[in-house]
């Protein structure tokens, strides 16, 4: 492993919390009383569309696996179409998921769902990027001694802080500060975003201080 | 059927043989599963060769001991729970107050104070200290008579729609009189103080003081009261009393009336019987003249509230009622007599009551004269008051002398001369009334404060003072009468301020705790904590055990020396703080000899194994009751951390590679060392357990109840009894779906006995389960048919169907406790059958292929052979011991245990059903289905340690403990005193208990902490589950073997699945493993229990200290109370059925050796 790969996630991923910034401040200037507690779907809907984007940018450019040997059009479109309906489904999944950990289920749902988007944007679009559409890696990924590379390591990393950021989240909701971020599922969606953001900063650093002891069994 | 057993029983011996006992084998397999329907019923039991059996007497000795060590676990177990009793009940004592009862009384030849009485009135006959202005008083108590019921609603015009609220504008004549005769008539919010419930609204009314907090607890059985009241008052000066009503009056005042008319109140589903009688006697009565004080206590509207909430328009009907008594009381009423129309306490929107919500505390106050009393108008809005100022006004007005604990304050506008015009002399009467008042209240403080010092003094002072200046400047009025008008304005404002400020007062001081006991108290809890923490570790430790009775020896030892020290020097201790010091003086032996065996020894991180998510957890649900929000919140937060513990299970499991097969895992260059461990279930499995459970868990959710605290929650609907649902069609549909849910529940338990056991043994409680649970069935849908539709039943009915529903939950209740007797007495459930011809030794069968090709085979091969010339020899010495040539076949041998546990758990839910509202059985359902679903899920990440120690991990105790709390809220339960479901009592006793209280008491002890004591009960299937679901390893893995092909399987794979068997072969770890269990249990219990006893303790100055904190430690003791029972029924009905099944084992080597 080398300090230039190392280096390289650094700034993906300073590149990615760059984009969260942006999507709070740009639509300021577009937008009239755009806040992130005030109109919280919109943000909502602008943090994905800009974490995405960065993200399948990054991608294109870093290529941190080794492209597929097969490179025809109709394997890139599939491939991309399967992406697409893998992201609905997991969409769909964490919807589900967050109702039966007590989510309204009639009232509330487009906030559910936009806060399933925004969850499936910082877990399952980086597990497409990186691993395609392929259940079988990321249940490997997400397996002990399942890593293979430190992008995965970091992908492991970022996805459960995020997972553990929306855990986290739902603690307030009940108390009763009255504030507007109490409001479901406004504090899941910023615990979500603070989640991944400490993903983003811990996995680089983490990886550079056990640089030493990960060996990863295919470098 | 037989030759089944003989190919898995045991086989021939030699080596040479196998191949062709290879082929036997599997034509054996496939005639039972032919014969039995599939090889799921034969894995259903464990068999055991007379040779396993002959081994097992070597060992009669270690039995001997092995029943030693049971008693001492049991015994231990009783101990530790004895600790944290102890620690409740010292931290009880300080944190819940109780108030000092004065026994002093007023009396007419004493003022309260120096100084002359107004107008010299001792003078005049029947005047005490101030002469009398009524000589008559009709008091009508109308139970939980809403000041919004009394409420005179604006006249809408013709255009617009009536108001549709059943309760509201319906005492039409309340508002009919307030407008014909402003100068007659009066009403009032009155405000009562918490607890509002009627036993101690009743004393407040009579005595003027406030009963505190722990005399809610005893509403069942309302004892006399002691201190000065009103009713004793009324006798003293030898008036007539003549009562009808609710009989709490004859509990609070015995022998006080000189005529009387009870009725039972205790029935709230009885909306009649108490207001008819009382109409029955009323007016004849009056018309008689019989009575100078008439007090007439109607339960009905209460009681409506009770049964179908304000909202039901049976409400309407008996506010009109209501108006129509007071229509006809106002009509009869002569001129000297007042009219007195009150409400004890009010009612929430779903028409309980005892807390102290707004709704709760308001009540109607409705005060009439014949003769005109007031001197204005009445203002727009009703002026508010406390409610006891109603005790010194009537005392006054009646000429009586205030009651001596009153701390009530009179309404000083009744004591203004209406028909004195002058305004001065009737301010000055306003004064003096007042002025008695406060000399009454004075006394009172002075008295108070000297008997008992929890008045603070520093306030006591400047009280005394504000009186003293009060009192002087209201004698220097009275030298001068002509003074100004102001000055007399200032005096009733100083004499209002001092009595308020006494309230105030009254209401901070008895709200006063003793710290050193609630610090005590809980010292003493987390000592029992930690030393559950420490002696679930030790546990597993070998010679642990004869450690464990000394504590209980030294604290009878302490405690008796100290007993006998104390009574020597003949001081007065508190049972409390004995048992408190037994507790210390047991628990510090304990743990210093305990350290200096073990813990010296052994580092100090290895006592401390909970594995960090698990401790997590733990650490959020204790900081959770430090939070009002979060115990207010926690029907909603139990199955979020639930879920998540769930969830992070089934991670943890797929994390270690368990979840899946590894060759879906493994990409080829990747060597996966983690998955060494066969996976006993295959990934789709857990995963399809977990989400299983969530849905149950958020199904079970629907089921809620709100705290009152948040007004936008709206409670489920389906937790109210059939009975109050207005619709036909959708009741039937209901009806169908609980019975449905019944029928489940019992095909669900049958299904499973039928699974790992077959019901066909001719044992009594086998024979119960099979015809007796589906009469409890039968019994409990014929009991919902008649509760939900009595009220429809035809006339000639009314008896039959009252009849059966005394009988139907009473034999149902009769008939569980029968099963459970029967179950006790004869537990081991075993089908046994001699097999004849078959091989007796018992061996291991050794599949084998040929000569060994590699090093794996050699492997194994070699110990092939020596374990089977161990077997050879053994054989040949058990052969010159016992001449029996048979073989016994025993069925679900391996699920003994776990049979006799849940036959037990479904006998005892069915009660506990029976006492919850009709639709709940559908949460039980859904409870024994997560509970299945939690074990099987569990087992799956619980490893079996074949020769032990056996280990129950603490996030399966944790995941159970959490769920009891879970099941408790969707239940319909919160821990607070008005959602605790009263109707339960009633259940098998429509008419009430007469003056029993202990069989209500339990009665809805057992349906408020009916989920406590289930999972407690069941508490030991975590242990034997994953046993249990040996054999469904062994079934997959079986199934192939129809094939003689594949037949080639390694040799564990041959071996019979022992399933619980394994526990009985190491005696010594299966007792270590039920302490420790039990153990773990009682930790995550008791760290709930001194969180609460700490939330209580730190924040008792909060707000919500009595709303929220203080009940759900109530509620938390008891449940801790109740669940520490459970577990020690269910580890002592375990350790039953072991001693049942050494008994069998030790006939059944008798029968052979015949």
């Amino acid at each position: 492993m080398k300090d230039t790969d190392i280096k390289r996630l650094l700034y993906t991923h300073l590149l990615c919390i760059f984009s969260i910034i942006l999507s709070i401040c740009i639509p300021s200037f577009f937008l009239e009383n755009f806040s992130i507690l005030e109109t919280h779907l919109t943000w909502l809907c602008i943090c994905s569309v800009f974490v995405t984007a960065v993200n399948l940018v990054l991608y294109l450019i870093v290529k941190p696996n080794a492209s597929s040997k097969r490179s025809s059009i109709s394997y890139k479109v599939t491939r991309f179409l399967k992406c697409c309906i893998y992201f609905l489904m997991s969409c769909f999944f964490f919807h589900v998921i967050f109702v039966l950990y007590g989510a309204p289920l009639i009232e509330l749902v487009l906030e559910t769902f936009l806060f399933a988007v925004i969850l499936s944007t910082f877990t399952t679009v980086p597990c497409l990027c990186l691993l395609g559409p392929n259940i079988k890696a990321w249940l490997r990924v997400f397996s002990r001694n399942g890593v293979t590379s430190i992008w995965e390591n970091s992908l492991q990393i970022t996805t459960i802080s995020s997972f553990i950021g929306t855990w986290l989240g739902a603690f307030p909701i009940p108390l009763d500060w009255e504030r507007p971020w109490q409001v479901w599922p406004i504090s899941c969606t910023l615990g979500a975003t603070f989640g991944y953001v400490a993903g983003l900063v811990i996995s680089p650093l983490w990886i550079y201080w056990n640089r030493k002891q990960l060996t990863y069994k295919n470098n | 059927m037989i030759p089944s057993n003989s190919a898995s029983v045991a086989s021939a011996a030699l080596l040479g043989e196998l191949l062709r006992r290879r082929r036997q084998m599997a034509m054996g397999r496939r005639q039972m599963a032919m014969g039995r329907g599939g090889p799921r019923a034969a894995l259903s039991r464990a068999c055991l060769s007379v040779v396993s059996v002959c081994r097992r007497r070597r060992r009669a000795s270690g039995r001997r001991s092995s029943r030693m060590q049971k008693i001492s676990v049991l015994l231990f177990l009783a101990w530790v729970s004895f600790l944290f009793y102890a620690g409740i009940a010292l931290f009880t004592s300080g944190f819940l107050l109780t108030r000092l009862e004065l026994t002093n009384h007023s009396s007419c030849h004493e003022p309260p104070g120096p100084g002359s009485l107004p107008w010299g009135s001792q003078g005049k006959p029947g005047a005490c200290w101030m002469a009398s202005r009524f000589s008559r008083l009709v008091l009508v108590l109308v139970d939980a008579l809403r000041f919004d019921f009394a409420q005179p609603q604006p006249s809408h015009g013709p255009g617009e729609p009536p108001v549709s609220l059943p309760f509201l504008g319906k005492l039409n004549s309340l508002q009919r009189i307030l407008e014909i005769q402003p100068h007659h008539a009066r009403l009032y919010q009155s405000k009562a103080d918490p607890p509002t419930t009627t036993m101690q609204r009743l004393k407040a009314l009579t005595t003027g003081s406030l009963p505190t907090f722990i005399d809610a607890g005893s509403n069942f059985a309302s004892y006399a009261i002691v201190e000065d009241n009103l009713i004793k008052q009324l006798t003293n000066a030898g008036r007539h009393v003549v009562f009808m009503g609710d009989d709490t009056w004859k509990d609070l005042f015995p022998g006080a009336f000189s005529q009387a008319f009870f009725f039972p109140s205790f029935n709230v589903r009885d909306l009649h019987t108490v207001d008819n009688g009382i109409l029955e006697h009323l007016y004849p009565t009056m018309d008689g003249g019989e009575w100078d004080v008439l007090i007439a206590h109607f339960l009905g509207v209460d009681h409506c509230g009770h049964k179908y909430g304000p909202h039901h328009p049976e409400m309407a009907k008996k506010l009109s009622q209501m108006d129509q008594v007071i229509q006809g009381l106002v009509e009869r009423l002569e001129n000297d007599t007042l009219l007195v129309v009150i409400g004890d306490h009010g009612m929430t929107i779903t028409g309980d009551h005892g807390g102290d919500s707004d709704l709760e505390i308001s009540a109607a106050l409705f005060l009439y004269s014949p003769k005109a009393l007031f001197p204005r108008v009445p203002p727009k809005e009703p002026e508010i008051v406390p409610q006891i100022s109603l005790v010194p006004t009537l005392a006054l007005l009646l000429g009586l002398p205030i009651p001596f604990g009153n701390i009530g304050e009179v309404m000083a506008e009744l004591f203004a001369e209406a028909e004195d015009s002058q305004p001065h002399s009737s301010a000055l009467a306003q004064a003096s009334a007042l002025h008695l008042n406060a000399q009454q209240v004075s006394r009172f403080l002075h008295t108070y404060s000297a008997a008992a010092q929890n008045l603070q003094v520093k306030e006591l002072h400047q009280l005394q003072n504000l009186f003293s200046k009060a009192s002087a400047d209201y004698q220097r009025l009275l030298q001068s009468p002509q003074g100004a008008e102001a000055a007399l304005q200032t005096v009733i404002t100083e004499l209002q301020q001092f009595l308020r400020g006494v309230r105030a007062m009254c209401i901070e001081s008895w709200a006063r705790f003793s710290l050193g006991r609630m610090a005590g108290g809980a010292a003493l809890l987390a000592a029992a904590c930690f030393l559950c923490l420490l002696v679930s570790q030790w546990a597993t430790y070998p010679g642990f055990h004869p450690l464990l009775l000394t504590p209980m020896a030294c604290g009878l030892a302490s405690t008796i020396v100290c007993a006998g020290l104390l009574a020597t020097t003949g001081l007065k201790l508190d049972p409390v703080v004995l048992g408190a010091m037994a507790a210390v003086g047991s628990l510090l032996p304990f743990l210093w000899k305990a350290w200096a065996g073990w813990g010296s020894k052994r580092p100090l991180a290895a006592l401390f194994p909970i594995p960090g998510p698990v401790l997590l957890f733990l650490l959020i649900r204790f900081a959770a009751f430090f939070s009002d929000s979060f115990v207010v919140a926690e029907a909603r937060a139990t199955p979020f951390l639930l879920g998540s513990l769930i969830l992070l299970l089934v991670a943890q499991l797929h994390w270690e590679g368990k979840l899946l097969p590894p060759k879906l895992l493994t990409i080829p260059r990747l060597c996966f060392s983690a998955s060494a461990g066969q996976p006993r279930h295959s990934g789709t499995h857990a995963l399809g357990l977990g989400v299983g459970l969530l849905l149950c868990i958020r199904l079970a959710g629907l089921f809620h109840r709100c705290p009152e605290e948040t007004p936008a929650c709206h409670s489920s609907p389906w937790l109210s009894p059939l009975a109050s649902m207005v619709g036909g069609r959708a009741k039937n549909l209901w009806y169908g779906a609980c019975v449905g849910a019944l029928v489940a529940l019992l095909a669900a338990v049958r299904l499973w006995l039928c699974r790992y056991s077959n019901l066909k043994s001719p044992e009594p409680s086998v024979l119960f389960v099979r015809w007796g649970l589906p009469l409890m069935v039968l019994g409990t849908a014929a009991y919902w048919a008649l509760a939900s539709g009595a009220d429809e039943a035809p006339p000639r009915l009314r008896a039959l169907v009252a009849g059966a529903s005394v009988v139907l939950p009473r034999a149902v209740a009769g008939l569980a406790a029968s099963g459970l007797m029967l179950l006790l007495w004869r537990p081991v459930t075993v089908l046994v059958k001699a097999t004849t011809g078959t091989p007796r030794t018992r061996t291991v069968l050794t599949p084998f292929s040929g000569p060994p090709t590699s090093q794996a085979d050699l492997d194994y091969v070699v110990p092939q052979i020596y374990r089977h010339m161990q077997e050879e020899f053994r054989g040949r010495l058990e052969r010159t011991k016992s001449q029996g040539p048979l073989t016994v076949a025993a069925y679900q041998l391996g699920s003994v245990y776990s049979a006799a546990m849940v036959t037990a758990l479904t006998l005892l839910a069915f009660p506990l059903l029976l006492l919850h509202a009709e639709r709940i059985s559908l949460v039980f359902l859904l409870l024994f289905l997560q509970s299945f679903l939690l074990l099987h899920l569990l087992a799956a990440g619980i490893p079996i340690t074949t020769p032990g120690p056996f280990t129950v991990p603490w996030q399966a105790v944790s995941a159970w403990a959490l769920m009891a709390t879970q099941t408790f809220y969707s239940l319909g339960h919160q821990p607070v005193f008005p959602a605790i479901h009263w109707h339960a009592a009633f259940v098998g006793f429509p008419e009430g208990h007469g003056s029993s209280t202990w069989l209500p008491a339990l009665l809805v002890g057992a349906n408020t902490f009916a989920s406590h004591l289930l999972f407690a009960v069941g508490c030991p299937l975590l242990l034997l589950w994953p046993f249990l679901c040996e054999s469904q390893g062994a079934r997959k893995r079986w199934q192939p073997l129809g094939n003689e092909a594949e037949a080639r399987v390694r040799p564990e794979e041959e071996e019979e699945p022992r399933m619980e068997m394994r526990l009985r072969d190491a005696p010594h770890h299966f007792n270590a493993a039920l302490l420790q269990l039990g153990l773990k249990y009682l930790f995550v219990l008791g760290i709930q229990i001194l969180a609460c006893a700490l939330a209580a303790s730190i924040l008792r100055r909060h707000l919500m200290v009595w709303k929220v904190f203080a009940p759900k430690f109530i509620f938390e003791a008891m449940g801790f109370i109740v669940s520490s029972v459970g577990l020690f029924l269910g580890i002592a009905l375990v350790m039953r059925v072991d001693g049942a099944v050494s008994s069998w084992f030790r006939q059944l080597i008798l029968a052979q050796q015949r």
